[in-house]
């Protein structure tokens, strides 16, 4: 069971590293607008001119 | 349509880079397509940085370069684009940013990655000690548990170790004191078991009860930082700024943290008077029934006081910010105020409640146990595991979030039923409320006053007198014109200040104002008034023809004859006490069928009235909206404003309601007496479980394991229940996005506008 020694802290290690994305994501703002959010995927406005298909969603 | 510049400095602030920064209530933001119209539309202005528009919260924040584009240019644009928006005053959003929401959502990060690890570990070990794990694997898993734990329960701990400190300083209990003890002795207990390498520990279920109960913190936090965000949006909208004088004689709009007392300020007519003040020049009436509730206009000239909140109805007046002097109406409301609250944060809330019952019961228990296992001779240690275990079974986790799940329920379910909350225990104290006292102008009545018997007129002179009345801004003036549906205002009117308005339509002369303006003799203008009783008069004479005389009153809200049959049907006690003249309250009061009412109060005596109330031991709702209510609001049992009344008395309410109609109230007192309900069942759910679970810890049967799946099973069905309440809710099913507060008068707005556009 050696093994574990270095397995457990590998798992923690990667879980660890979950948190502290998401706590970057809150430090980033990106809970300030839920609502919005599932929106703005829609918008195409990255794209070029030529490849946008519908400029006004909703 | 502003004559003045607004003072731009005083609402951007500049951020490091040298980009201007402004933060915008945007008002008709309905949908997605408004949020990408908005971006887009700003996006293409020049020297537009960063265009962000908020859907939750319907703001936006716009960056700038300051050579290329204005803060005026931006507004433009939106205006252009079909939104009004008004920036916020720098100084009431500075703890925009929700350090104290952050600091939740973090801590509830820390303790959901700390318990799930440790589940992971907890799991081999209770599986392990059953297919026979060896010991040295075990302590290995112990101690990287404690690792894991021992920090996160410090910094997950931290919110609620402050507000144990905070009660126990106050010489109170609350239910942080017996959660700081279980959890804490929860982790010594393990520790020490780790260091004896013993079979169990505790880990995890100190790390799982501070994140279930952070759960609820956090909910808690979120309801009331979404409908605080509301309020605020409303009085941006309101536009609650004031136009200062300066030195040298020029105009400009402020935000009103920007007005120091002894300042000139600048009211025009139509305007509301945005700070209390003595009049320095001019001669004007004003509209006090946002103040005193009195409906009829006051005339005022140099010298006299005018109040904040009050309309000014017919012609310019300068004024200069007085200070509280200790003798105005406003330092009596204020004083009042204060002495109402003190008298208010006696209410103990239900949790608390409890709590103060529940804490000295569970750690009595603990100690007995401990006391009966050591003297049957078990010796000290396994006595304190014992009695430690009856600690954390019993340990507040349904009990923590009883109250806050179902608080977060209905105020999303009062929120779309257009009502917004200030404080959580608002909807306990809602649910115990059997009188319902109203206020009547602005209250059950629309805030604005309308033309009676609209209908009986001939339609072309309704017409004509309404586009005529578009010139006025003085307040019948308006009601006329919305009235009559204007919207294509005449030319070249002439004004005579405080008589009327007259301009020449086909040859003819039309003349529009006091009666005496228009030609009507007394005795006609005597038994107008005898027949419409509390009403103000406004003439109209179209060239040689008689005048037609306008009745300008009070109406009640649309719905709120059924609204008040419908709390009587529900057994509630109705009252109506109103700062306005007896008649048109008597009249109000025969409409509605309310026996018990009250005429001519002053604030102080609506304050007795409700002691009176309170001493028969009755639990009032206040709803009200002037300043005279402000005090009144404050000392009811629980008070309810609508979205239109004073700032003053916005604030001493608990909840304030949207829109035009009464129902939101009885609609609330529903909700609230449904929520009562659920949080009652969910405490004594959590009560009952542990009447079942103690018995079996202090028999020491349970085990880490046990402690585990009951403290999450308990949790989840006090959270089940919470959101039984949205079952059946016609609301809830409907669209999810919020309501759109209409600030002021949706109504008003689009007849302002119209010709505007037309124009354009």
């Amino acid at each position: 069971m050696d093994v574990l020694i270095y397995l457990i802290p590998a798992a923690l290690a990667l879980g660890l590293l979950g948190l502290i994305g998401f706590l970057w994501s809150l430090k980033s703002g990106q809970y300030e607008d839920l609502e919005g959010a599932k929106y703005r995927i829609l918008q195409d406005d990255d794209l070029p001119e030529d490849e946008r298909k519908n400029d006004r969603p909703g | 349509m502003t004559v003045h510049e607004r003072d731009w400095d005083a609402f951007v602030t500049l951020k490091d880079d040298g980009k201007a920064h402004m933060d915008l209530a945007v008002e008709g933001v309905t949908c997605a397509a408004c949020m990408v119209e908005i971006e887009q539309g700003l996006g293409l202005e020049p020297g537009v940085e960063r265009a962000r528009l908020n859907l939750t919260s319907h703001r936006l924040a716009v960056e700038w370069c300051q050579e290329t584009t204005s803060a005026e240019r931006i507004i433009e644009v939106l205006t252009q684009l079909g939104y009004r928006a008004h920036p916020f005053d720098p100084a009431d959003v500075r703890e925009r940013s929700d350090a104290a929401g952050r600091e939740l959502l973090r801590a509830l990060a820390v303790s959901g990655f700390a318990m799930m690890n440790i589940m992971l570990l907890s799991v081999s070990v209770w599986s392990g000690n059953v297919s026979g794990i060896d010991a040295e694997t075990r302590d290995f898993f112990h101690w990287v548990s404690a690792l894991i734990a021992l920090p996160a329960a410090v910094y997950a701990g931290r919110p609620f170790l402050r507000s144990a400190f905070a009660a126990l300083r106050a010489g109170r209990l609350n239910m942080d004191v017996p959660i700081v003890i279980g959890v804490t002795l929860a982790l010594f207990l393990s520790v020490m078991q780790t260091v004896q390498s013993a079979h169990h520990a505790y880990f995890e279920s100190a790390v799982m009860l501070l994140f279930f109960l952070l759960i609820g913190r956090y909910l808690d936090h979120m309801m009331r930082r979404r409908t605080r965000a509301f309020a605020e949006n409303i009085a941006a909208l309101k536009a609650e700024t004031a136009v200062i004088q300066r030195p040298d004689g020029s105009l400009r709009e402020v935000p009103l943290s920007r007005v120091e007392p002894g300042a000139l300020i600048h009211v025009r007519a139509g305007e509301r008077v945005p700070l209390d003040g003595r009049v320095v020049a001019g001669h004007s009436e004003i509209d006090q029934s946002l103040v005193t509730g009195e409906t009829a206009l006051a005339g005022v000239g140099p010298g006299d006081a005018v109040y904040a909140g009050t309309t000014n109805a017919s012609a310019s007046l300068t004024v200069q910010v007085t200070v509280a002097s200790g003798a105005t109406l406003l330092d009596e409301v204020t004083r009042l105020l204060e002495t109402a609250a003190q008298a208010r944060s006696r209410y103990v809330q239900l949790a608390d409640r409890v709590a103060k019952h529940y804490s000295p019961v569970v750690h009595l228990a603990a100690l007995l146990t401990f006391a009966g296992w050591y003297l049957a001779g078990s010796g000290w240690q396994p006595a304190l595991v014992i009695s430690i275990s009856v600690l954390i079974i019993t340990c507040p986790c349904a009990l923590g979030l009883a109250v806050p799940a179902v608080q977060v329920v209905t105020s999303g379910l009062l929120f779309r039923a257009g009502v917004l909350l200030h404080s959580g225990d608002a909807i306990e104290r809602l649910a115990e409320a059997d009188t319902i006292v109203f206020d009547k102008t602005g209250t059950l009545t629309l805030p604005l006053p309308e033309v009676a018997g609209a209908s009986d007129i001939a339609p072309d002179t309704l017409h004509l007198a309404g586009r005529l009345a578009l010139a006025s801004r003085h307040p019948l003036a308006t009601a006329l014109a919305r009235a009559a549906d204007a919207a294509v205002p005449l030319d070249e009117v002439r004004e005579t200040p405080g008589e009327g308005i007259a301009a020449l339509f086909e040859g003819r002369e039309l003349r529009l104002g006091s009666a005496r303006f228009c030609g009507m003799d007394e005795a006609e203008v005597a038994a107008f008034a005898a027949r419409h009783p509390g009403s103000s008069l406004i003439a109209f004479r179209d060239g040689d023809a008689p005048a037609v005389p306008f009745a300008v009153g009070q109406r009640l809200r649309p719905d709120a004859v059924e609204t008040v049959a419908r709390l009587r049907r529900d057994g509630y006690r109705l009252a109506i006490l109103s700062g306005d003249r007896t008649a048109p309250v008597e009249q109000v009061a025969r409409d509605l069928g309310i026996d018990d009412w009250s005429a001519e109060l002053t604030p102080t005596a609506k304050i007795a009235r409700l002691e009176h109330l309170a001493g028969e031991g009755r639990k009032v709702l206040m709803a009200g909206d002037g300043l005279n209510d402000a005090p009144a609001l404050a000392a009811a049992h629980v008070s309810i404003s609508p979205v239109t009344a004073v700032h003053v008395a916005q604030a001493a309410a608990d909840a304030v309601f949207l829109g035009d109609k009464l129902a939101p109230v009885a609609d609330a007192l529903g909700h609230a007496r449904r929520a009562h309900r659920a949080m009652v069942q969910n405490l004594r759910f959590s009560v009952l479980y542990n009447f079942v679970a103690v018995p079996f810890a202090v028999a020491g049967f349970v085990t880490p394991l046990w402690a585990a799946l009951a403290m999450s099973s308990s949790s989840l069905v006090v959270t089940l229940n919470a959101l039984r309440l949205r079952l059946g809710d016609p609301h809830a099913a409907q669209a999810h996005s919020a309501p759109a507060p209409a600030p002021a008068s949706p109504k008003r707005d689009r007849g302002a506008a119209r010709p505007a556009v037309e124009a354009a």
